[in-house]
Formats: structure tokens, C-alpha cells, sequence
């Protein structure tokens, strides 16, 4: 049985299913309420999920229980002498350690909690990084959509931003840098590139297996990192790819070679190409992508996928893969992408999709 | 003259032109000369206050650039989609 969690405009939706079909929505929550991302944290078992309330801003509510009760966590605010507000939490991610998890969110401000999310605190060398009152959001706001910690080594931590580029730590998030190495703002006239850190950062993930490997989807690129985030190449040129442009991103935890991207069309075009809807998969590292979409729509379908909705479960060949869309459609491959099936349709326009 | 570089699809209003010599001394003098010039791209980079939109970027020799940025013979304007859109 597989039970996602899909994060929506209008609530979040608990499904269930263990077949190639539709799966039975099981509970929904925050009704009504901007649902930008939910999880299940597996080491303390609890639920966790982002709602930005359009009245009373943004949340973090955790439950043992997604149909039962949620409880609102503490600490998720900005130092009020500095005049800013908490816009958004785009993520919830778990800490190499037990009870350990970091919260990212708009505007470009990373949390923490040792308590299994029940209470946050800011992250103070991030919230204070000199260059923070140049920095500029993208299209979503300045979000902190990404953030990727290394097994086995609790201090290293990469995080992407948009529009603040890449972020790296190697002491637990005391000391921070850029690791924007080789990424192309071609948003960006060519004598504004050198130096800037408007980079746009769509979606990036370590590959467990391989920890100084990471892939990320950049606003126009995809790139791969073998150097733990220091410098990137860039994978989304004429390696098959329809377009180099969007947002999902999914890794094989136990195979660094194999990645998913689901592209659109472009920043001023974003919808899937050609009304089909297709993923892309490597399994070289980026050296050549190719298309899984058997038993996706493949006519007529203009959709967009964003940047959180597309989840995963287990490795290999039989790897499970689940990506919402705006269209309120959820689709599943239980084969790693070689066959997909329809999980729910007419749900309100999908923020984000976790297997719980 | 400023040169105005343009890309799509701002271009298919200036009958495919990438690259345009205008005169001007501030980016809005600049800019209102070149709907001057091409009529049809009028609305598409200023509006009706003519303040830039707010999710197209301008640059000035690499640097961002405003409605009332001063400009210098031969400086080079890009006028691009804002990531912030979309």
C-alpha cells in the first residue's frame, strides 16, 4: 500500500493505493487552505505539513495521524527589528540525525528544529548573510525550496534558492558559501553573468548513493554537480532533452547515475511540450535523457508540474514514482517510469506530492 | 545613440529586429522612442504611466537599470523577461 500526500490549493489530500489505478483519497485536511508541502518524517513518525493561510500566513502543523488532529509548531518567525515577514515554507526535510529537521521558506530563510519539527529556530548565519539585501526573488517568491543534507555527515548541508543560487555549509550551517560554479543565467544579458548570484535554482538533489553527486533543474539548464555543489556541468544540452526548462526532480537513492526531470516548455511557455506529458530519465548521469511516458496523456494535455510535486519511493527498476500537476491530476509508475497509471483526477491545482 | 537589444517575443514587433540604434537620454526617452518607431511594441516594455512593467528587467551595460537611468552615447540597453514572471 502507498499513501501520498498531496499538498494543494485548497487542502491537503491523504491518498491510498497499492494498484495500477486510481487511488482512494483517505482524509483531507486544512480545507480551503494553500497546502504548499507535506511529509511524513520517518524517525519520528509524525506528519508534517507547510500551509500558507491567505488570512493568518504561513504554518507549520504536524499530526501522528494526517485524519486526526494537526497541531501548530513554534518558532517560525523572523527577528522583528529587522522588518520582514515570513511570506512562505516551501520545504520540510529531514536532518541526518534522529528528531532532526530543516525548514526552508520565503524569503530565502532556512529553519531548524531538534524536536521532530514541534519547534523551529532560525538559522542566524544564513538570516544574516551580508549580501542579503541585494538578493531577488523569482516568479514564487524568494524561496528556499531545496535544501540537501549527506548521509553519514550531519554538517554538510547544499541549498538552492530561487533566485539566490546554491548554498553551501560544512559545519552544520554556521558558515555558509556560494557554489555557483558554472551555471549560465541566460536570463541575464551576458555582461551581467560574471559574478551574480540571481540565479534562479528551480530544484536540486544529492544523490544519496554518491553524496558529492547532485542534479538540479535550473530556469533554463540542467546541471550536475560532482564536486558536492562546488561547480556545475551542464546535462540539458543536446542530450535529448525537449526543453531545459522546469521544475521536478527525482533521484534513484541507490543509483547516482539515474535521474528524472519533467520538462516544460519554456519560462514564458510553462506547460508540458507539445501537449504531451512525459518524464525524461538518465541513466548515464546526464550524458542522455530519454522519454517515459507510456500511459501518460499524450495529446492535448498542457500541463504544469511544479517544483515539489513530483516524489518518489524505493530504487531500482521497481522504483514507485507519483507527480501531481495544476490540473488536479495525479499519474504513478510502479517501474521506475516505463509505465504509468492514473492516480487521481479533479483535485484542486497540486503544490506538492511525498510518499508518506 | 543607445543601441536597444531585444529577444522574443518582443522582436516579432519590431519586424524581427534583435538590435536598435535609438536616441534618448534616460531609458524611458529611450524606450518611448522606440515605440515611436515601432508602433506596435507600444504597451509591451512601459505602461500607461510609462514605468517599466513590473516583471521585465532592463539593463544598462550589464547593470540593472530603471525608467530614469541617465544614459551615455553607446550604452547598450537589454531588455529581458524577469525571472519573477511566468
Amino acid at each position: 500500500m502507498t499513501e501520498l500526500l498531496v499538498g494543494t490549493k485548497k487542502g491537503l489530500f491523504a491518498l491510498q493505493g497499492d494498484n495500477r489505478g486510481a487511488f482512494e483519497i483517505t482524509s483531507r485536511a486544512f480545507a480551503g487552505e494553500p497546502v504548499e508541502f507535506a511529509m511524513h518524517d520517518r524517525s519520528s513518525g509524525r506528519y508534517l505539513a507547510c500551509v500558507t493561510s491567505a488570512f493568518y500566513g504561513p504554518k507549520i502543523f504536524v499530526t501522528d495521524d494526517p485524519a486526526g488532529e494537526w497541531q501548530q509548531t513554534g518558532g517560525l518567525s523572523l527577528p522583528e527589528e529587522d522588518e520582514k515577514a515570513l511570506i512562505r515554507l516551501w520545504t520540510v526535510v529531514p536532518g541526518i540525525e534522529d528528531d532532526h529537521l530543516y525548514a526552508g521558506g520565503d524569503p530565502g530563510v532556512l529553519f531548524e528544529s531538534s524536536d521532530g519539527g514541534l519547534t523551529w529556530e532560525l538559522n542566524q548565519p544564513f538570516w544574516e548573510q551580508p549580501t542579503r539585501p541585494e538578493w531577488g526573488p523569482g516568479a514564487g517568491g524568494m524561496c528556499l525550496h531545496s535544501i540537501a543534507t549527506w548521509p553519514g555527515e550531519p554538517g554538510k548541508l547544499a541549498m538552492g534558492i530561487s533566485a539566490v543560487g546554491v548554498w553551501l555549509s560544512d559545519d552544520g550551517g554556521r558558515a555558509w558559501r556560494h557554489g555557483n560554479a558554472g551555471l549560465v543565467p541566460r536570463y541575464l544579458p551576458e555582461d551581467a553573468r560574471e559574478d551574480t548570484f540571481d540565479l534562479c535554482v528551480h530544484n536540486m538533489h544529492r544523490a544519496p548513493s554518491r553524496p558529492e553527486r547532485l542534479f538540479m533543474q535550473f530556469h533554463g539548464g540542467v546541471y550536475r554537480s560532482d564536486d558536492a555543489g562546488e561547480s556545475w556541468n551542464d546535462i540539458g544540452t543536446d542530450t535529448g532533452l525537449p526543453s531545459d526548462f522546469g521544475f521536478p526532480l527525482v533521484i534513484d537513492p541507490d543509483d547516482a547515475d539515474s535521474a528524472y526531470v519533467i520538462p516544460l516548455v519554456a519560462d514564458l511557455d510553462r506547460v508540458t511540450p507539445g501537449g504531451r506529458v512525459r518524464v525524461y530519465e538518465t541513466r548515464d548521469a546526464g550524458a542522455s535523457w530519454v522519454e517515459r511516458g507510456d500511459g501518460l496523456p499524450a495529446e492535448d494535455a498542457y500541463l504544469t508540474i511544479l517544483r515539489q510535486a513530483f516524489a518518489h519511493e524505493g530504487s531500482g527498476e521497481g522504483m514507485g514514482l507519483y507527480f501531481g500537476a495544476t490540473s488536479g491530476d495525479v499519474f504513478g509508475s510502479r517501474d521506475a517510469g516505463a509505465t504509468w497509471f492514473t492516480a487521481a483526477t479533479k483535485l484542486p491545482p497540486v503544490h506538492s506530492v511525498r510518499v508518506a | 545613440m543607445a543601441v536597444v537589444r531585444l529577444r522574443a517575443p518582443l522582436t516579432e514587433l519590431t519586424g524581427g529586429k534583435r538590435e536598435l540604434q535609438l536616441e534618448g537620454a534616460t531609458v524611458r526617452d529611450v524606450l518611448r522612442a522606440l515605440e515611436h518607431e515601432h508602433p506596435a511594441i507600444s504597451g509591451w516594455i512601459l505602461d500607461e504611466r510609462t514605468t517599466i512593467r513590473e516583471h521585465i528587467n532592463v539593463f544598462v551595460n550589464g547593470e540593472r537599470g530603471r525608467e530614469d537611468t541617465a544614459l551615455a552615447p553607446d550604452d547598450r540597453i537589454h531588455v529581458l523577461p524577469s525571472i519573477s514572471g511566468g
